[in-house]
């Protein structure tokens, strides 16, 4: 069987279990509509395990498979074809994407038993998978737009999952409203790479945009700022952040496919699929590295502030997003691709972890009303651990330091990078190391505070498991020169991705480097040690200051964004909207109207049925005639 | 034959005609109406025919001829019309006919 | 023979302005009979023999007895003149009056300034007004034809008495 015919079936699989759920959800029992919610996901994954395989093993023509399935529309020159294309950056995706979002359609059989939708809630699960799969696999970009937009929806629809409580519905659409402010902008850009090269086609598009178009061409720039609009509003990036911490609205395992596996990772992907475009574009490049940067700044000070756990979680993604961000904007393509995977794999454990403790404790979301867990939870808390080691960064013994490191290390040395920005990530790391390590320290050590009354199941600590050797041995398939050198992940990454030019710098700064940031977690991770177990006094102290408390309402509240879009954009349009009520714009109209009537009301005092009226009219009229003819 | 001056003539029609339109526009008795009809049709015949004495050709009494059957026909008609609407509304006001007001 | 015309003239429109302020319906058409034979004058005066006797015959004949007969066939006596009387204030002829005096003077003015040279005045006998009718003008001949056949279509089916015609259905639903 050829491989590249199991592209299609891949893809497929989500659907037909979307479609299966959503035409008879109602009319199955409970375990059978785990066992086909599953199933789909779970050929999915193993199909593209066979895939990767066989794609290792004896790699096809060029690194990548196409298939061509049918031709979608052939419009004025513009051809596009339902194609798929498989090379290394979509096979690390839809690896991530399968098997990861089968892991968490496993925790979820068993986390949204009791809940009402059941099958409802899987098959929005099966089509978000789905629509990710579309948007990775797509060879053109409008397929690519198709599922971009089929994950805009399946986020609105999950996220506003538990409808009957207004609060989220709000955030449901906020989330579909703020991303859609992205998709605008990707697809002008779309628009304008169709003018530019009369064609969809990414394969096309990237071998023709170097001949086209000079470094710097401001076209091209356009393009490339473009494309970044729709990669920062789907993957919750400065200035379109906003809507990421709300979308905790959604139950966990949503969290969970969201931040790990779909939809928030959708813009790296983006970038790094058209990583030609923002290479003739320095300037748009250098903007999604400062992007990044100040956003993991930004969400990381968040994070620290947060008290409900799923809000930690939330910020840290932005976070790790924006390292992926500042990474794209170098130029380390692979390192970007190398941290989505690893974080995918301990972020989704991340939250399924926090949705089971939220679970058992009542679904209490506050992590401070939490403590003492490690002991009454042992799976997931050492699960969670690992992690957090992971998030946190922790030298050698987690998967999160390599795909860090590497980040960090190639900001420093790329020739676009440099130390300024490689410090912002620094300093980003430490942070990450202290509101993680002060998250697990709130959860599991301390005073027990609420008794858990039941115990997770094993469908429920089986993904965890799993999760947990990635997040750990994940890492191992990619080391530094400095540390047993393994290049598996970028060996396989450079067939689709351009390798980073490297400024000249010393080799062994990257020792040093990493020695320093290994540290720096430790560091971290003992600081949070030191305020939250050992010295609670002291943290009590230092929140007391007036300023501290105002930095923290501050940083809680996310930076005040949503303060300032609701003053800046939400009141002023609700305002004027408010004005135009009677519709300004019709009294234009409605004046031409009522004009026309009043003069027909003349004209109706003209028509009074007197017919010597009407002659005084007739010899009205000829005397004008004849005075004009005379005047004239 | 003596020559008659042009301009009188044509004056003179034009007062005929124009004595004919105040019938016209005064009288809401529509026999009055439909004479006063025939005395401007006249003065536009009394011009075909100066017209015609003018320059001695026979057309401008060739086009007297059709005013005349013209008129002729008129009257027929509108006579009858007289003769209905006096049925219908029992009087000859002109007034009294007006349903088509606006 | 200047003197003629001018004396005809005179009487033409002295009969037409009493023509239009009469009260009796049969007064008004006796003056009119005076104006059109007057203006038959005036057409043989202008060398239009046959025109006047048109004149005579049609218009003062055949046309003022068709007046006559609706007039006598409507019963108009003292009633209408007296409504005539209400209705012809003074007020009533101020309107028309200046419209009619204002038309004149543009006219005058408009006819003034035309340098017409008079000239002709001579006799267009019957003989070729027949030749031009029955030569070039022949279609418009036979066009007046038809419309006088008209003429006389529609004034027969107009003074027709009307008798209604109802369906069954209908008739019952009256007398019902």
């Amino acid at each position: 069987m050829n491989m590249a015919d199991l592209l299609w079936i891949i893809v497929a699989m989500p659907f037909t279990i979307f479609l299966v759920l959503a035409f008879l959800g109602k009319k199955l029992s409970a375990n059978l509509t785990a066992i086909i919610a599953i199933s789909g996901t779970g050929t999915s994954a193993l199909l593209t395990i066979l895939l990767g395989w066989s794609f290792l093993g004896s790699p096809p023509e060029n690194y990548s498979l196409s298939s061509h399935l049918w031709e979608w529309m052939n419009a004025g020159g513009l051809i596009t074809s339902m194609s798929l294309r498989l090379d290394a950056l979509s096979l690390v995706f839809i690896f991530v994407i399968t098997f990861v979002g089968f892991l968490i359609l496993v925790y979820s059989t068993e986390f949204m038993r009791n809940e009402e939708g059941y099958a409802r809630f899987f098959a929005y699960m099966n089509l978000f998978i789905g629509s990710m799969l579309i948007l990775v696999l797509a060879d053109n970009l409008l397929l690519l737009y198709l599922g971009w937009e089929g994950v805009g929806l399946c986020s609105y629809l999950l996220i506003g999952f538990w409808y009957k409580d207004p609060a989220n519905g709000y955030a449901a659409r906020k989330a579909f409203i703020m991303t859609r402010i992205g998709d605008t902008a990707l697809i002008i850009g779309l628009f304008l790479l169709f003018t530019e090269f009369g064609t969809l086609n990414i394969a096309d598009i990237l071998s023709a945009a170097p001949e086209k178009w000079a470094s710097g061409d401001p076209t091209a720039r356009l393009a490339a700022f473009l494309l970044l609009g729709g990669a920062v509003g789907k993957s919750a990036q400065l200035p379109l952040q906003t809507w990421l911490p709300d979308a905790m609205a959604g139950p966990s395992p949503v969290s969970a496919l969201i931040h790990a596996a779909t939809m928030v990772t959708a813009g790296v992907y983006l970038i790094a699929r058209t990583h030609t475009i923002f290479e003739l574009a320095p300037l748009a490049q250098n903007a999604v590295a400062i992007i990044g940067a100040t956003t993991l700044l930004l969400a990381g000070f968040s994070a620290l502030t947060q008290r409900d756990i799923k809000r930690v979680l939330a910020y840290s993604t932005m976070s790790q997003i924006g390292y992926m961000f500042l990474a794209l904007g170098v130029g380390a393509w692979s390192a970007a691709v190398f941290h989505f995977m690893i974080h995918a794999f301990f972020k989704a454990l991340l939250f399924l972890g926090a949705g089971a403790i939220i679970m058992v404790l009542h679904h209490e979301h506050n992590m401070f009303k939490m403590g003492g867990l490690y002991k009454k939870l042992p799976v997931i808390f050492w699960t969670f651990l690992i992690a957090s080691a992971s998030l946190a960064a922790l030298p050698v013994i987690s998967a999160g330091f390599y795909s860090k490191d590497l980040i960090l290390w190639e900001t420093f040395a790329s020739a676009s990078g440099g130390t300024q920005l490689w410090f912002l990530g620094y300093i980003g790391a430490f942070i990450t190391a202290l509101y993680t390590a002060r998250m697990v320290f709130v959860t599991f050590f301390g005073k027990t505070k609420i008794e858990p009354t039941q115990r997770p199941g094993l469908r429920i600590t089986l993904p965890l498991v799993v999760l947990a050797l990635f997040s750990f041995a994940g890492g191992f398939i990619e080391l530094p020169h400095t540390l047993g050198h393994v290049q598996v992940f970028s060996g396989l990454m450079q067939h689709a991705l351009p390798h980073l030019e490297i400024r000249d710098v010393a080799e062994s700064s990257e020792l040093v480097l990493q020695i320093i940031t290994g540290l720096t977690s430790l560091i971290a991770v003992g600081a949070a040690y030191v305020l939250y177990i050992r010295r609670r006094s002291w943290t009590d102290s230092i929140r007391n200051s007036t300023l501290v408390i105002q930095i923290h309402r501050f940083w809680n509240l996310g930076w005040g964004f949503d303060t300032a879009y609701d003053t800046l954009l939400v009141k002023p349009i609700v305002y004027l909207s408010r004005i135009n009520k009677n519709d300004v714009v019709d009294l234009i109209s409605l004046g031409l109207s009522k004009a026309m009537v009043y003069f027909n009301k003349l004209l109706v005092y003209t028509q009074n049925g007197k017919i010597r009226w009407y002659m005084a009219t007739i010899a009205l009229g000829a005397i004008l005639t004849l005075t004009i003819s005379i005047l004239l | 034959m003596v020559e008659i001056p042009l301009t009188h003539s044509i004056v003179l029609a034009a007062v005929l005609f124009l004595l004919g339109l105040v019938g016209l526009l005064t009288r809401r008795n529509i026999l009055f109406m439909l004479m006063s009809v025939e005395i401007m049709l006249n003065a536009a015949g009394l011009v075909f025919i100066v017209g015609s004495s003018r320059w001695a050709q026979a057309d401008g009494q060739v086009m007297y001829i059709f005013i005349l059957s013209m008129a002729s026909a008129e009257v027929a008609v509108g006579l009858a019309l007289i003769v209905q609407f006096y049925k219908k509304f029992n009087t000859l006001d002109t007034d009294a006919a007006s349903k088509l007001k606006g | 023979m200047i003197v003629a015309f001018y004396i005809a003239s005179a009487i033409a429109v002295f009969s037409t302005i009493m023509v239009i302020t009469r009260y009796n319906a049969v007064h008004a058409l006796i003056y009119l009979v005076v104006s059109l034979l007057s203006i038959a004058v005036l057409f043989y005066l202008l060398g239009a023999p046959f025109a006047a006797a048109l004149e005579v015959i049609i218009y003062a004949g055949a046309i003022m007895v068709l007046f006559i007969f609706v007039v006598m066939m409507l019963h108009l006596g003292e009633k209408s003149v007296k409504q005539e009387q209400q209705w012809l204030k003074l007020s009533m002829w101020t309107g028309p009056g200046l419209l009619a005096f204002v038309l004149l003077i543009e006219m005058i003015y408009l006819i003034s300034l035309q340098s017409l040279e008079d000239g002709g005045g001579m006799v267009v006998d019957a003989k070729q007004v027949g030749i031009a009718l029955y030569g070039p003008y022949m279609i418009a001949v036979e066009l007046a034809a038809i419309l006088l056949l008209a003429g006389i279509v529609g004034a027969y089916y107009l003074g027709k008495e009307k008798t209604t015609v109802l369906h069954r259905f209908l008739k019952q639903q009256e007398n019902g």
